[in-house]
C-alpha cells in the first residue's frame, strides 16, 4: 500500500515539475534559448499571489489572476531588456545573461520581501481524498496540478498547431531567417513565447507554493532545475514531452526515496537520465532534426 | 600590442602598490581610534540568511548599547559568506584586509569549520555564536562557542525521550547536506543505543527537497510515535505542513535549529502544537535587558522578534567586550596580544548573558550551556 502512495507522491511532484518544464520547453522549443531565469520567474509569480492574497485580502482567483500578469509583463520586459539585445551572439553568451537575471531577480526579490521564509496558504480548497479507509491519500492540490499541467498541455498545442500566432512561432523555431523573409515578425513572436511562457511560470508558481508552503527567493531555483532536466528527459521543446519528463522524473524520484534510499535517489534519477540520453539523445519525444549540410 | 599590455600591468602593480599602503594607512589604529575592531562572517543573502542577519543584527544592538555607554568603543564590521565554505574565506580575507582584530563569527557550521583553523594560524581570538558542530572549539584554543554543541543536543533529546516515556517507536528525521543535521543525528543515535532505546526508521532529505510526504510515510508506515527531527525551521514548517495533511500525529522533537519555527510569517502556528524544541532563549521572556533587547532588535529586523541566534549574536558581543574591559585591551593592542588575553580570560570566565546564567567555557572553548527543552502550546514556548 505504501507503493501506491509513493507513486501518488511522485505524481503530485511530477505533474509540478511538469508545469514548469512545459515554460522551458516553449522558450526553448521557439527562441532557441535555455530560460534559466524561468524557475525565479516561479518564484516572483508566488510572491505576488501571495501579497495579494495576504496582505491585500483578496480572494485567490485574484491572486492569481494578478501573479499572472505580473510575471507576463516581467517576462516580456527580460526579454527586451537582458535577451533582445544579444540575439545573434553567441548563445553562450545568452545563457550566462539568463544566469545574471536569475541572480538578479533572486536578489531583488530578496530586498523587496526579505529573506525570512514566509508560509504560503493554499489557493486550493477542494477536499483531499482518502481511499482504502484512509490509507492513501491524494490531496486537493495534486488533484488540482494534475489536471491544470494537462488542460495547459493541450491548450499549449491546439495553440502551436492552430492559431496563426502558434504557426509563426513553429516557423521562427524551424528556421528564424526564412522566417523573416516570409514576413513573420520575429522579436514579435519570441516576445509573445515569453509572455506565454511567464504566466506559465505564474500559475507554476501559486501551485508549486500551494503543495509545498515555504515561499523564499531561492523556492524557484531548484524546481526549476529539475523542470529543466524533465524537459530533457521528455525531449527539449516537445510539449508532450515536458509532461511526460516531469511526471516520470517525479516518479522515479518518489519510489527511490520511498523504496531504496532517500539519499541515493539523486544519483539513480541522473543516472536514469544520462541512460535515457544515451540511447535517445534527444530525450523520449523529442524530434530527430537533420543538420542540413 | 605587447608594449601595451606591459604598460597596463606595470600601471596596474604600482596602483596595486599605493592601494596596499592605502589600506595599511587606513588600518593603523590611530585611524580608527581605540575601537576594537570585530568582525562577523555570516549568510545575510541565501537560504540561510535569516540566521546570518539574525546573528548580525542581534549584534549590532550590542555594539550600539555598548557604544553609546562611552569607554570601550566597538568598531563591527560583517561580510557576506552566503553560507559556502569558499565564500567564507574571501570574507574572512576582506575582513583581515580591514584590520580584524577579533572574529565573531561565523554563523553556520560549514563556514565555521572552514574558518577556524584559518583564525589558528593568523592568531584571531575566535567566538562563533551559532556554530554548534563539536569539532569547531577543537581547531584550536583560540576557538570558543557561545551556542551549545551537536551531541550536548542530541545527547539532551536522547535523555528527555528517555526519561519522559515520550514514546514507543522512535523515528529519525534529518537533512543529510548540512553538518548541523549530520552532527545531531549521529549523536543522538549514539545517545540512543547507550540508553538502550531502539530507533525504529531513519529517513532523509537533502537541499532540494520540497515535500517531505514519501519520509513521512516511511515513518508512518513504521508506526513511528515520536520523531526525532534536527533540522531548520525553514524545513520544518513544510514538514508539519505535508504531515498534517496527510493525518500523521507523533510527537515531533526538534533542536535549536527549530527555534524562529512560530515567527515564520503566514505560517499556522496550530501545526506546531505539542512541538518540543531545544532552545537556552525565548523572546517573550520579561526580564528587563531581554524587553529592551527585543525591542531595539525588532527596529532593525522590521518587526520580527529575535530567536536564540540574535540572542547568542548579541551575547557573543557582550562576553568579549567584558573580555576586553578585563583584560585592558584597545584597538592598539596587537592581534597576538587579544588572543592570548582573551584566551587566559574565557578560562575562568563567567558570564550572564540572554541566553543563560553563569556560563563557563571548557578548555576546548565549549560552553557550559544546557539544552532545556520547551514545548510548543497555544503558539508560544511552556518549559518542559
Amino acid at each position: 500500500m505504501a507503493v501506491l502512495q509513493y507513486l501518488i507522491n511522485g505524481l503530485s511532484i511530477g505533474s509540478i515539475y511538469a508545469i514548469i518544464a512545459l515554460g522551458y520547453t516553449m522558450v526553448y522549443g521557439i527562441a532557441k534559448m535555455l530560460n534559466f531565469a524561468h524557475g525565479d520567474v516561479i518564484m516572483v509569480g508566488a510572491y505576488i499571489s501571495y501579497c495579494v492574497m495576504i496582505y491585500l485580502k483578496m480572494p485567490p482567483v485574484v491572486a492569481i489572476l494578478a501573479a499572472i500578469v505580473v510575471c507576463t509583463v516581467l517576462g516580456v520586459l527580460i526579454e527586451a531588456l537582458a535577451y533582445r539585445p544579444l540575439r545573434g551572439t553567441s548563445s553562450l553568451a545568452v545563457l550566462i545573461t539568463a544566469i545574471g537575471v536569475s541572480y538578479f531577480l533572486q536578489n531583488a526579490a530578496q530586498l523587496i520581501w526579505g529573506v525570512a521564509q514566509k508560509t504560503y496558504s493554499s489557493v486550493v480548497t477542494m477536499e483531499s481524498v482518502h481511499l482504502f479507509d484512509g490509507k492513501i491519500l491524494i490531496t486537493g492540490e495534486v488533484i488540482v496540478t494534475i489536471i491544470t499541467s494537462a488542460v495547459v498541455m493541450v491548450c499549449l498545442t491546439l495553440f502551436t498547431s492552430k492559431t496563426r500566432t502558434g504557426k509563426a512561432m513553429r516557423a521562427v523555431s524551424e528556421d528564424r531567417d526564412a522566417a523573416q523573409l516570409m514576413g513573420i515578425n520575429v522579436n514579435r513572436t519570441i516576445a509573445v513565447t515569453f509572455a506565454i511562457g511567464s504566466a506559465l511560470a505564474a500559475i507554476a508558481g501559486v501551485l508549486l507554493c500551494s503543495a509545498s508552503p515555504a515561499l523564499k527567493p531561492t523556492t524557484g531555483s531548484m524546481p526549476g532545475i529539475r523542470a529543466f532536466t524533465a524537459a530533457v528527459f521528455g525531449g527539449i521543446g516537445s510539449v508532450p514531452g515536458a509532461m511526460l519528463g516531469g511526471i516520470l522524473l517525479g516518479v522515479i524520484e518518489e519510489l527511490c526515496k520511498g523504496l531504496i534510499s532517500t539519499q541515493f535517489s539523486d544519483a539513480i534519477v541522473f543516472g536514469v537520465l544520462i541512460i535515457v540520453l544515451l540511447v535517445k539523445p534527444t530525450g523520449l519525444l523529442g524530434k530527430q532534426i537533420q543538420e542540413k549540410v | 600590442m605587447k608594449k601595451l599590455f606591459a604598460f597596463v600591468m606595470a600601471v596596474m602593480m604600482v596602483v596595486g602598490l599605493f592601494a596596499g599602503c592605502g589600506g595599511d594607512a587606513g588600518g593603523n589604529a590611530s585611524d580608527k581610534g581605540d575601537a576594537i575592531r570585530i568582525g562577523l562572517s555570516g549568510p545575510f543573502t541565501g537560504d540561510n540568511a535569516v540566521y546570518g542577519n539574525a546573528v548580525k543584527w542581534g549584534m549590532e544592538v550590542a555594539v550600539e548599547e555598548i557604544n553609546a555607554k562611552g569607554g570601550v568603543q566597538i568598531h563591527f564590521m560583517s561580510e557576506d559568506d552566503v553560507s559556502d565554505n569558499e565564500k567564507a574565506g574571501t570574507a574572512y580575507a576582506t575582513l583581515m584586509d580591514n584590520n580584524m582584530q577579533i572574529f565573531a563569527g561565523a554563523v553556520t557550521t560549514g563556514p565555521c569549520l572552514t574558518l577556524a583553523p584559518k583564525t589558528v594560524t593568523d592568531n584571531i581570538f575566535m567566538m562563533t555564536p551559532s556554530g554548534s558542530n563539536e569539532d569547531i572549539p577543537k581547531a584550536g584554543d583560540n576557538v570558543f562557542q557561545m551556542c551549545f554543541t551537536d551531541p550536548n543536543q542530541g545527547a539532551a533529546s536522547a535523555e528527555l525521550i528517555n526519561s519522559q516515556k515520550m514514546g514507543t517507536k522512535i523515528g529519525v528525521l534529518y537533512d543529510s547536506t548540512t553538518d548541523y543535521s549530520n552532527g545531531i543525528k549521529k549523536s543522538f543515535e549514539n545517545a540512543a543505543s547507550e540508553l538502550q532505546m531502539e530507533i525504529a526508521a531513519v529517513t532523509s532529505f537533502d537541499a532540494n527537497t520540497t515535500d517531505y510526504k514519501t519520509q513521512l510515510q516511511q515513518l508512518q508506515s513504521a508506526e513511528c510515535d515520536i520523531v526525532f527531527m534536527p533540522i531548520y525551521a525553514a524545513q520544518a514548517v513544510t514538514v508539519l505542513t505535508n504531515a498534517n495533511e496527510m493525518g500523521y500525529k507523533p510527537v515531533f522533537l526538534g533542536c535549536d535549529g527549530m527555534d524562529g519555527v512560530l515567527t515564520q510569517e503566514n505560517f499556522d502556528t496550530s501545526l506546531a502544537e505539542g512541538l518540543i524544541m531545544m532552545t537556552p532563549y525565548a523572546a517573550d521572556n520579561d526580564d528587563p535587558a531581554n524587553v529592551a533587547f527585543v525591542e531595539k532588535y525588532k527596529e532593525k529586523s522590521g518587526g520580527e522578534a529575535p530567536n536564540q541566534f540574535a540572542a547568542d549574536g548579541y551575547d557573543v558581543i557582550y562576553a568579549i567586550y567584558e573580555g576586553c574591559v578585563a583584560k585592558g585591551i584597545t584597538g592598539k593592542t596587537s592581534n597576538a596580544d587579544t588572543c592570548a588575553a582573551l584566551k587566559e580570560y574565557f578560562a575562568t570566565a563567567t558570564f550572564n548573558g540572554l541566553t543563560g546564567t553563569n556560563m563557563t567555557w571548557d578548555e576546548t572553548g565549549m560552553v557550559s550551556k544546557v539544552p532545556t527543552a520547551v514545548e510548543v502550546q497555544n503558539g508560544t514556548y511552556v518549559s518542559k
